[in-house]
């Protein structure tokens, strides 16, 4: 038994660590044992690197081991929750980056051998890896910067985009076609790695903030793409495995993303929404009922089963740790609280759970849309903090309404929905919002944390 | 199966499909923590940054490729599992167990 096929053994096992690590999210009682096990995998593929695949120089290794390694720690330390996609969208970014300078480097090698020869099928996979890789980084680069808002979070537009982009992409085919014929012509391959960087930034500029959950999962079906890539171009199954898991997950989400806001991808990634025109308002004056603080203790102290329907408004105003002392209160006074998540609250899949289960909401009362939705009729009382249109009652009953056919968290069918905003201001969708003129709906105006804070204390001074 | 390509090929298909039967049972409740699991997996180009940085440099040129990629890497999987562990810490029942 010699030494490579060792390491190779030793990538097996890495493999089904990595997928009982995926298996294991499937509750979050083992959740954490995953994740052990999965990391237990890296290890053991990096140690089975390190000693079986003819290294000789350690000293560069280890430099950049601790560099990365302590890097990544901060940032995992130091980042909040609500930091979380753009965190994501940062490792996205470097896992990419890190795939092209594999590439990379595996190409220079080729061009100094004595004799220069690259099939056709190895240029095209080597090909398909630097573009994937360099559009996956540049577009990450981009979605990072506009989740930690150093970029504009609303969709940039500009006239003739479209043709720019078919434009880069055509040139980007191009230059391929001409590396496949001349391979050892350096000048083609970066070419088409500066333009296929370039295409990834055009690719999510016109993204809107919105649309981030969506974004996010594609890049992550990206990443893991490039992984695959990068295992063909260097002849390596473990990365071929990992990259197809991680290809498949980043599929999924996007899958799931889509449905819960009734769009397909193609619309999403070259739709430009947010753009559409605001309906005018038919004329009707319609009259919100806007209700204090006080008076809404008084209902609450009555009510018997409480639904929240949280959005990412929540987070931004910092109240998740508000709502948790007012559950509390709630509870102390017999009430039953549950938490009623969209699939697209927040900004990336299940981002808010995390928020919550931070504030130390225990995860048995988060329930999913669909589980929420048949106990709304018997709710006392919804409260609506920080979200809009994924309580829009306009997406089941307004065909003429842009957001028409996404599911919805039904809070009007409850007998009674707070909503707490700031004023009447319309959704990120720009669509005006009926629930706010039902009957029974009572509208609480001001800061999220500072209403929130009030009713808990109200219950405490009873 | 000689063709390492067919074998490459076969190898991807069957993941493909185990991924899609793994991830498809994951809660919604756990998505963020799955996504950042898969990216710290996803830094397994970690393998590839090593033997592209240890193996007989070609120029400084490609030393320096390599080590970044090795940097890149390391930031992705130790960032990756640290911020997937300090996450799922976070998920408490009721009764205040995990």
């Amino acid at each position: 038994m010699n030494l490579s096929f060792l390491v190779q053994i030793t990538y097996i096992a890495a493999s089904i660590l990595f997928a009982f690590g995926l298996k294991f999210l499937s509750s979050p009682i083992t959740a954490r044992q995953g994740n052990t096990l999965s990391s237990t995998g890296m290890l053991l593929a990096v140690l089975a690197t390190l000693a079986g695949q003819h290294i000789i120089g350690y000293q560069w290794i280890m430099i950049g081991l601790i560099i990365g390694s302590s890097l990544g720690a901060l940032v995992a330390l130091k980042a909040r929750m609500t930091q979380m996609p753009e965190m994501i969208a940062l490792l996205h970014g470097c896992g990419a980056l890190a795939s092209v300078f594999v590439d990379w480097v595996h190409y220079e090698k080729l061009l100094h051998l004595p004799v220069f020869s690259i099939g056709l099928v190895e240029g095209f996979t080597l090909y398909l890896s630097i573009v994937i890789g360099a559009l996956t980084f540049s577009g990450s680069v981009i979605a990072w910067g506009k989740l930690s808002e150093r970029l504009p979070g609303r969709p940039i537009l500009f006239p003739g985009q479209k043709w720019v982009n078919l434009a880069i992409l055509a040139a980007i085919v191009i230059a391929g076609t001409l590396f496949l014929m001349h391979p050892e012509r350096i000048e083609l391959f970066y070419s088409f790695l500066i333009l296929s960087a370039f295409f990834g930034i055009f690719l999510v500029i016109p993204i809107g903030g919105a649309d981030m959950p969506v974004v996010i999962s594609v890049l992550n079906s990206y990443s893991g793409i490039v992984a695959c890539t990068t295992g063909f171009v260097i002849n390596n199954t473990l990365l071929i495995v990992v990259g197809a898991l991680v290809g498949a997950n980043g599929v999924i989400l996007s899958i799931i993303m889509c449905k819960a806001m009734n769009r397909s991808l193609a619309n999403v990634i070259f739709g430009g929404f947010g753009q559409l025109k605001k309906k005018s308002t038919d004329g009707v004056k319609k009259e919100a009922h806007p209700i204090s603080a006080e008076d809404a203790f008084l209902i609450l102290e009555a009510a018997r089963t409480v639904i929240f329907a949280p959005g990412y408004g929540m987070a931004v105003a910092q109240a998740q740790h508000a709502v948790r002392e007012l559950t509390l209160a709630l509870e102390n006074n017999g009430c039953d609280v549950k938490f009623a998540i969209h699939p697209v609250a927040g900004r990336m899949p299940g981002h808010m759970n995390v928020l919550l289960a931070e504030a130390n909401i225990p995860y048995d009362q988060l329930l999913e849309m669909d589980t929420a939705n048949p106990l709304m009729e018997s709710t006392d009382v919804a409260i609506v903090i920080g979200a809009n249109d994924t309580v829009n009652p306009a997406a089941l009953n307004d065909k003429s309404s842009p957001i028409y056919g996404m599911p919805i968290v039904e809070v009007f069918k409850a007998k009674t929905v707070f909503v707490i905003k700031r004023s009447m201001a319309a959704g990120f969708a720009g669509v005006e919002n009926d629930l706010f003129y039902y009957d029974n709906t009572r509208m609480i105006f001001g800061d999220a944390k500072d209403i929130v804070q009030k009713l808990g204390a109200e219950f405490k001074s009873k | 199966m000689n063709d390492p390509l067919a074998y490459q090929l076969f190898i991807l298909a069957l993941s493909v499909f185990l991924g899609f039967a793994l991830i498809s049972k994951v809660p919604p409740l756990l998505h963020t923590p799955l996504m950042s699991e898969a990216n710290a997996i996803c830094g397994i180009i970690i393998v590839g940054a090593l033997i592209a940085a240890g193996v007989e440099a070609e120029s400084p040129f490609t030393i320096i490729l390599g080590t970044s990629a090795v940097v890149l890497a390391a930031f992705n999987v130790v960032g990756g599992y640290m911020v997937t562990e300090r996450m799922l810490k976070m998920f408490k029942k009721k009764d205040g167990a995990q």
